[in-house]
């Protein structure tokens, strides 16, 4: 099934042709109807469960203020953040690892798991995890690794990357999932959500018990306490984090905010721009491993705060707000590009309009990963979706821009663009062009439309008809329209002065 | 009052009736209106595409060709945005030009916006019996913020049927040059959009972009689709003479 073809692609971090296999995910993606389906079907929901719990919540606008103003001025004082967050950790007898690129992290993870002599890791959800492909390197040293979110469990049995920041296997219907646990479990199932969630839970249940370390991402870190913050529906963020004996954090270094009063602001947006909740059923917030006296949590506990690019947007005018980043998906949900294709056809682990910016940014890569760029019509849906308002469709364009800055965009299109602004920028000129427009359309043309241009203008009549040019524009007809109006008194009572307020009459 | 049409480069080459119904329309109510003959284009397909330089040439030309206007009214939320919204960016470290560029946003007016907050009208006095439904633009609904206008325009036309477009929010799927970069995307979007158009059942559908209605006509004329397309402007002027 198609499908394979395209988590194949996504999962082998070898692939990188985020860019050049863009067109041939986006092509598997329409192809695959099922795939289709279970996205528009479950971004609906969300998303008018969003809007439910917006609206419910008094003045969303300014609660998305409110969001926009912490996360800014966190980010902007990241390091003195950071800081504070990192000692209080310490303090309360936990380990900071800070790496720059991901072979750091995994590394580090390495050692911690060597020293535990860990065979088996249990983990919540971590796209960070996810982001530095920890699984394949654990896979490779021999740690089994076993995902306890519902979501990721299905995947980590279809061997699939995430196609969603929060549903990860958004793209598959009960009845794949059933089949799924059907060649697990060697016997048949309903296609049920409660069968199913009811098999994957006492399936993991042992494993929680028998992890040698938990693992798990990071919602948010409160600086003035060294906490951190994780949030799920299904309580796996707290097994992971209290019941294997070694607990490891792996997080983006932004993910942090000041304080309480600032974390209640944040989770509240999280919960309800991801899926229309107030709160998640689970919030775990822990601070330090267990002490003495403690009746449960892990004995060690590690912190990995991971750069990988990150710090390369602080400071940068037009991108550092990306960081400003919750990881909610409510961009996702709207966007009407995403809806079409689905997450793998983004070639990364983060997908829809903020994984098209988040990816070339992180990954530093412009001339391939920048092509998500162009993954978008920039019409501005993820922006009034965003719970911190960062101005997606600004960022994609200006990606665009520093493509076009690096000269990695095509040269025809780089002459097309000098001819525009030579012909557009001089009314003689674009008077001269559109004429002879006017006559070189002709042999394109039957019944009054293009049906079938030559590229680039194909892209257009593949799926739709061009109207033809017609022998006279508005500016040729402008003497004829004045001369007409000359001839007539205003119909309307009274001139435009007097019209004001004329929607009474 | 004097009024400056903005007729864009799309309508002008591509939908000259529209612009001719939105100067019939002012005229009735009493507007001067002229067309300075300098204008092409605001720069929008060079901009989206990340050729700012190519755009600032193009922004230049269109705000010295509206210099002396009073106020500029234009049959696109797009355009409109792309002016309101981008040019002080562009102009950034021109404060000459971002100035210039200022005194075009303070008088510039997509047309809805202009008929209902400066001429003050929500009643043309039209009457459209037709069953009719609205896409809203994405640039003039989100960009622009123009959604209450074309509401209460149509909403004071007699005899019409409105119906609501099912996902009236989604993007159709032009973009610009994404129609044709990423086609296959924008397909998809297309097809969906003009489903939920004949779902409607709507004889006609009604918008402020030509930019969408190209797309999505585009469509429904290539499925054979009886669906008529006009710019909110055409239908009002059609429906007061009606
Ligand atoms: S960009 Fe905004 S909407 Fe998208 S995931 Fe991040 S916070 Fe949520």
């Amino acid at each position: 099934m198609a499908e394979g073809a395209v988590a194949g692609a996504a999962h082998d971090p070898a692939a990188a042709a985020i860019g050049s296999g863009l067109k041939k995910r986006t092509k598997e993606a329409l192809a695959n109807d099922f795939l289709r389906k279970a996205v528009a079907f479950t971004t609906d929901k969300l998303r008018s469960g969003k809007l439910n719990a917006t609206d419910e919540f008094g003045d969303w606008e300014a609660w998305r203020e409110r969001g926009r103003a912490i996360r800014q001025h966190t980010v902007s004082h990241l390091d003195y953040y950071l800081g504070q967050f990192a000692d209080n950790v310490a303090a309360n007898g936990g380990s900071v690892y800070f790496c720059e690129g991901a072979d750091d992290a995994v590394r580090v993870f390495m050692e911690i798991a060597r020293r535990k002599q860990a065979k088996l890791v249990a983990k919540g959800k971590s796209m960070v995890s996810e982001e530095i492909h920890l699984n394949h390197h654990l896979e490779e040293d021999g740690i089994e690794a076993i995902e306890t979110d519902l979501g990721e469990y299905i995947l980590q049995l279809a061997k699939e990357t995430p196609s969603h920041l929060i549903i990860p296997a958004i793209h598959k219907n009960k009845r794949q999932i059933a089949d799924l646990f059907e060649e697990d479990a060697g016997r048949p199932f309903e296609p049920d959500t409660k069968t199913l969630a009811a098999y994957a839970k006492q399936k993991l249940r042992n494993y929680f018990l028998e992890a040698d370390i938990g693992l798990t991402g990071c919602n948010f870190g409160v600086a003035e306490s060294g906490s951190i913050t994780l949030v799920s529906n299904e309580g796996n963020g707290r097994m992971v984090s209290t019941l294997p004996k070694t607990h490891v954090v792996v997080m983006g270094m932004e993910r942090l905010v000041p304080t309480f009063e600032d974390l209640e602001v944040v989770l509240n947006l999280l919960a309800r721009s991801a899926t229309g909740q107030k709160l998640t059923t689970y919030t775990s917030i822990v601070t330090g491993p267990r002490r003495e006296g403690d009746l449960d949590g892990p004995e060690e506990l590690h912190v990995i705060i991971l750069d990988n690019g990150r710090s390369a947007q602080l400071g940068d005018p037009i991108f550092q707000d990306v960081l400003n980043c919750i990881r909610c998906a409510a961009c996702l949900n709207v966007c009407p590009v995403y809806r079409q294709v689905g997450g793998h056809t983004y070639g990364s682990v983060y997908s829809g309009p903020i994984g098209a910016v988040l990816t070339p940014l992180l990954q530093q890569d412009m001339k391939e990963a920048g092509t998500l760029a162009y993954a978008s019509s920039l019409c501005g849906a993820c922006y009034e979706a965003c719970p911190v308002k960062i101005p997606l469709h600004d960022m994609l364009v200006q990606l665009r821009h520093r493509k076009v800055k690096m000269k990695l965009t095509a040269l025809p299109e780089r002459v097309a663009f000098k001819m525009y602004q030579t012909m557009f920028g001089n009314v003689t000129l674009y008077k001269l062009a559109t004429k002879s427009a006017y006559y070189l359309q002709k042999p394109l043309v039957r019944n009054g439309f293009i049906k079938a241009g030559p590229p680039p203008l194909s892209g257009w009549t593949q799926s739709r008809f061009m109207p033809m040019l017609p022998k006279q524009s508005f500016r040729d007809k402008w003497a004829k329209l004045q001369a007409e109006l000359a001839a007539k008194k205003p119909a309307a009572s009274g001139g435009a002065d007097e019209a004001k307020g004329g929607g009474a009459k | 009052m004097k009024v400056s049409l903005f007729i864009t480069c799309l309508a002008d080459q591509l939908y000259p009736e529209v612009g001719e119904s939105v100067v019939r329309l002012l005229h009735d109510y009493g507007c001067e209106v002229d067309f300075p003959e300098l204008q092409t284009c605001c720069g929008q397909p060079a901009f989206n595409s990340g050729y700012q330089d190519e755009a600032r040439e193009v922004a230049r030309n269109l705000i010295r060709a509206f210099e002396h206007s009073d106020y500029v009214v234009s049959p696109s939320g797009s355009c409109t945005g792309m002016v309101h919204h981008y040019y002080p960016y562009l102009f950034e470290n021109e404060p000459e030009w971002k100035s210039k560029a200022e005194a075009l946003i303070d008088k510039m007016y997509e047309f809805s916006q202009f008929i209902v907050r400066v001429l003050g009208v929500t009643d043309v006095g039209a009457a459209f019996p037709h069953k009719v439904t609205y896409h809203p633009s994405c640039h003039a609904s989100r960009l622009l913020g123009v959604t209450e206008e074309p509401a209460e325009l149509l909403g004071a036309v007699k005899g019409m049927e409105f119906v609501e477009l099912p996902r009236k929010q989604d993007c159709c799927g032009f973009g610009g040059t994404f129609a044709v970069k990423m086609a296959d995307m924008s397909e998809a979007m297309v097809c969906e959009k003009a489903a939920c158009v004949c779902e409607t059942g709507a004889e006609v559908l009604v918008g402020t972009d030509m930019g969408c209605l190209m797309n999505i006509g585009g469509r429904l004329n290539k499925e054979g689709r009886p669906v008529k397309v006009m710019h909110l402007a055409q239908l009002l002027e059609e429906g007061r003479r009606a």
